[in-house]
């Protein structure tokens, strides 16, 4: 046996928390012994959990509160496709005119070192942070009203807006709003999934090359961005890039030709 | 119906972590409140036979963060002082309710994103790709907070908050 094997602080959490294998968890205990600092922190560790029952286990003993019981009994179940959501999709079909070429499409896109982020992402990733907080009117004009929505963004922007539909991959609109970007309008689309995450899908007017999907990100929150003229788009989100990858993706077919 | 037993079996959990999570009772059950809304406005996108607690818990630290951001409202700047008179306005007489307040006390100090990981996994006992899942990180990221909250629960508790302050548990 190696005594010089150091104890990583990865191997002493997964140690407490039952996440080792039987072999690793030998390996470990025998590595314990003759590191009593390792050891100490493992008895605090296990200490903390111990005293985290001690704190809180009881509350699970609680009924559950009458009123509770009845929201969860009595909630009427909604029909699994909203009829604003046919409606809708019949109008962005009429929608849907002159979006044509596509960088992404026939040669591979360029990995492009993003220097210099357009300002519209950053812009786009503000106005994503600041809206997507807030719970009780985070949109403007409410999916419900979802063909006026595209619309009123339609007249605004100066074409013809395609929004996204992202129910297939389990994200519903909430709905949208206008908003200035440089003396510019731009819209934003904001979804939610049932776990209450959510995107937004930022367009404003754009004059330049089509370009591929590139990706920003600042503290929180993550972006992909791409040109697809007559427009820019940007699609935010606290998400690990994999995930906003793929809705981008959704995105990006759902609003082409 | 089995999905709302389902999630009515999950109630006291989802109870016990948002009090525990945002340290207050009413906001805690407000929480959980809203949290049951979304869920059953969602319901029909949750997938049979996926994990009903891990979906739950997901909406309800979701629902907690974006309303923490919402109201801009941070539980962790209480002021330090009040926590220090009550505290020491009523010593608890036994040794072992000492050490439990020393542990909520430590608790208050860290980071929302340092407690919740610690609760789901030392209280909750989610394994760790449950408790990724929950918070939507890789498990990576998941371990590296939870070394770091336990780290800085065990200083907090033998040295307070700033390490001026004596221990808690050696007031008699």
């Amino acid at each position: 046996m190696s005594t010089s094997r150091s104890i990583t602080d990865a191997q002493i959490n997964a140690y407490v928390d039952g996440e080792l294998d039987e072999a690793s968890r030998l390996e470990f205990e025998q590595l314990l012994l003759n590191n009593p600092e390792d050891a100490a922190r493992v008895a605090a560790y296990k200490q903390q959990n111990d005293e985290l029952q001690n704190l809180y286990g009881a509350l699970i003993e609680e009924p559950v509160p009458a009123e509770m019981r009845k929201m969860v009994m009595q909630h009427k179940s909604r029909p699994s496709l909203a009829p604003w959501m046919q409606v809708a999709a019949a109008v962005t079909l009429l929608l849907v005119g002159g979006i044509t070429g596509w960088g992404l499409r026939g040669t591979q896109p360029r990995e492009i070192v993003a220097a210099a982020v357009p300002e519209y992402v950053e812009r786009a990733v503000g106005a994503h942070f600041v809206y997507t907080s807030e719970v009780l009117h985070p949109v403007e004009v409410t999916a419900a009203r979802e063909a006026h929505l595209v619309g009123w963004l339609s007249k605004r922007l100066g074409n013809p807006v395609k929004m996204p539909n992202l129910v297939s991959i389990g994200y519903n609109l909430v709905g949208g709003r206008l908003l200035e970007d440089q003396g510019s309008p731009a819209a934003q689309f904001m979804y939610e999934d049932a776990s209450g995450r959510r995107v937004t899908v930022y367009v404003r007017s754009y004059d330049g090359n089509d370009t591929a999907f590139k990706f920003f990100t600042s503290k929180e929150v993550s972006a992909f961005y791409w040109i697809d003229a007559p427009f820019a788009y940007a699609l935010s989100g606290e998400l690990p890039r994999q995930e906003l990858m793929n809705i981008a993706q959704v995105v990006y077919k759902e609003i082409s030709p | 119906m089995n999905k709302r037993q389902a999630i009515l079996d999950e109630i006291p959990r989802l109870r016990r972590f948002a009090q525990a999570l945002a340290g207050d009772r009413d906001i805690a059950d407000d929480l959980v409140q809203d949290c049951l809304e979304r869920a059953l406005g969602g319901l029909h996108t949750w997938q049979e036979n996926s994990n009903m607690r891990a979906w739950l818990f997901t909406i309800l630290r979701n629902t907690y963060f974006n309303q923490l951001r919402a109201s801009s409202r941070r539980p962790n700047e209480t002021p330090l002082d009040e926590h220090h008179d009550s505290l020491n306005a009523t010593p608890p007489a036994q040794a072992h309710g000492l050490i439990i307040r020393d542990l909520q006390f430590a608790l208050k100090l860290l980071s929302d994103q340092h407690r919740e990981v610690v609760l789901l996994v030392g209280l909750e006992g989610m394994n760790y790709k449950e408790t990724a899942g929950i918070l939507g990180v890789p498990k990576g990221t998941v371990m590296s907070r939870l070394s770091r909250a336990r780290e800085l629960l065990k200083q907090y508790m033998e040295h307070g908050e700033n390490g001026n302050r004596p221990p808690l548990r050696r007031v008699k």
